[in-house]
């Protein structure tokens, strides 16, 4: 379909919305609901998390994404994921998606490295056979000796990141969404990771990284993004952006406009 | 670009993500891709065993030793209640423990169930595939729990004297339709449990009210005149009725066991999965 035909963009983001719907109860309740109904009470609160972006990254690119807590860079990053569904506007997706979002998800401490290297492979949709392909790569890049037969319970912080890191980037994704991954590994880890993520880039495939550590965001990206409180500030080398978004940070919010740069 | 491939929908090569409004996502696409991840949904509940048998001293033991346990104190209670008679006594011991083994593989359909998309928040939050993944591994891990006390069954059965019958081979068929009762009801549990945290405190209760009202501790034919007619609403009078009676009794179950058990099945499963699949998109939010 659209793979033969000439759309060279990876994904297409047009005019998107997300306005999250969430109850402010801290737990909900039949007790609460009920409570709530007795006094004719509405539940639920309105989140303006992404307003009306608009954006296009072709293939090969590694596009950061900064701004500040709660900018809606991870909402932006699960719309894209296809976890959360646009309230508004579209989002073309070209290629297959591999998340590291939220770190050693689907793992499951009580296993082993090596039994979470499978479940971890199942839950990103490779199968069995893709899996034990990939399984001595992962291994080996995640440099974990002979804690890979040990349960993850066991892992440190920077162990576990490792592997998670290791399995999200053998699933040979298309597009590797990566949001803060990169803060527990050592400093050897970090050189490797960049290695392997600029790796990725070289061979046409596309990344996305979150991240507050604007120097990785100048290293390993060639386009970048910044998001404030929903709105897409500014599009731009990383340069450009970053010098803009720290010049924002010094001003302040009301006395910054994109002109005065 | 490497190749991908085509035929699946959460990882294809080509997406489009647009509003929707609580509807149905398209349901071949959604089977299909529901059908190759069947792997992962079996791995997570393999995973989930192997994780609670590890701290364990009992590990499994333990899934056999707990209804055969409660088997045994439910037999002392019904024979109080019958004061003291014990005519058949050994039927009753073995349709108690057919009864009870099945109606514990079901409340564990309806309790892993409930809590599996909750449960299972962190993967929810960060991975993309159809959420029906989650009851439905919890359905396994359900039957697989449920497995060793079926074995346990037939010495059970030998022991009493009860006879073995070509009706026997007969019975799978009641577990085959309250397993898709049980998936049908897990699913239906576990949206209800993303919109209300108590549904998880009060099912406990809700499943004691069910044992007792479905045929477990007393014969499908047992129940009084006056509630008979009412006693077809309870699906598990079907299900477990017809169950018991193929597989302890070797009689065949009367036409309208039949019809009813697989009319709850059908509706249970259809019904959970269309209200699971419409609210699906919505846990992400909710959680």
């Amino acid at each position: 379909m659209t793979t033969t035909s000439a759309t060279p963009d990876a994904v297409v983001v047009e005019n998107v919305s997300l306005t999250y719907r969430t109850t402010f109860e801290r737990v909900p309740t039949f007790k609460t609901a009920i409570v709530r109904f007795g006094r004719g009470e509405r539940a639920v609160k309105e989140v303006n998390a992404v307003q009306d972006v608009s954006f296009a990254v072709p293939h090969g690119n590694a596009i950061g994404i900064i701004g500040a807590n709660g900018a809606g860079k991870s909402t932006l990053m699960r719309m894209v994921a296809g976890i959360l569904p646009p309230t508004k506007g579209r989002i073309q997706v070209n290629g297959r998606v591999s998340t590291l979002l939220s770190l050693g998800v689907g793992f499951n401490a009580a296993l082993t490295g090596r039994e979470n290297v499978v479940l971890g492979g199942l839950a990103a949709g490779l199968s069995r056979k893709e899996i034990q392909e990939r399984y001595e790569e992962i291994a080996d890049f995640a440099e974990l000796g002979e804690f890979i037969d040990m349960p993850m319970r066991t892992y440190s912080s920077g162990m576990f990141q490792r592997l998670a890191f290791s399995v999200a980037v053998h699933m040979d994704p298309d597009i590797l969404l990566i949001d803060e991954a990169l803060s527990a590994g050592d400093a050897k880890f970090k050189q490797k990771a960049a290695a392997k993520m600029k790796d990725l880039v070289t061979n046409a495939r596309t990344m996305f990284l979150v991240s507050h550590a604007l120097s990785s965001v100048r290293d390993l990206c060639n386009d970048a993004l910044w998001l404030h409180k929903g709105k897409l500030m500014m599009r731009g080398t990383p340069n450009e952006v970053i010098e803009a978004y720290n010049t924002f940070l010094k001003v302040g919010e009301d006395a910054f406009s994109l002109e005065d740069l | 670009m490497n190749a991908t491939r085509t035929d699946e929908d959460f990882t294809s090569s080509v997406h489009v993500y647009e509003p929707h409004r609580a509807g149905l996502p398209r349901l071949g696409p959604y089977i299909r891709t529901l059908w190759h991840r069947r792997q992962f949904a079996a791995e997570m509940s393999r995973s989930n065993i192997r994780a609670a048998n590890t701290n364990t001293f009992f590990g499994q033991i333990w899934l056999v030793l707990n209804p055969l346990l409660l088997a045994c104190v439910y037999y002392v209670l019904i024979t109080i209640l019958r004061s003291g008679d014990t005519t058949d006594a050994a039927e009753r011991f073995v349709h108690l423990c057919a009864g009870l083994f099945a109606f514990y593989y079901f409340s564990g359909c309806l309790m892993t169930g409930a809590s599996s998309v909750v449960g299972g928040g962190k993967l929810l939050l960060n991975m993309s595939f159809p959420r029906l993944l989650l009851p439905l591994s919890a359905v396994r891990t359900a039957f697989f729990r449920f497995l060793p006390t079926l074995i346990v069954y037939f010495p059970i059965h030998i022991a009493f004297g009860q006879p073995l019958t070509w009706q026997m081979l007969l019975a799978p068929v009641f577990l085959v339709l309250l397993t898709i009762f049980g998936a049908g009801a897990a699913m239906m549990f576990a949206t209800l449990q993303v919109y209300f945290r108590d549904t998880a405190s009060f099912l406990p209760y809700f499943v004691r009210m069910w044992l007792y009202l479905s045929p477990v501790l007393w014969f499908a034919e047992d129940a009084p005149e006056r509630f008979e007619s009412f006693m077809i609403f309870n699906p598990l009078y079907s299900l477990l009725g017809g169950w018991t009676d193929l597989l302890v009794r070797g009689q065949i179950p009367d036409l309208s066991l039949w019809i009813f058990g697989v009319a709850w099945a059908a509706a249970a499963a259809i019904v959970g999965s269309l209200f699971f699949m419409s609210r699906e998109r919505e846990f992400v939010v909710r959680l």
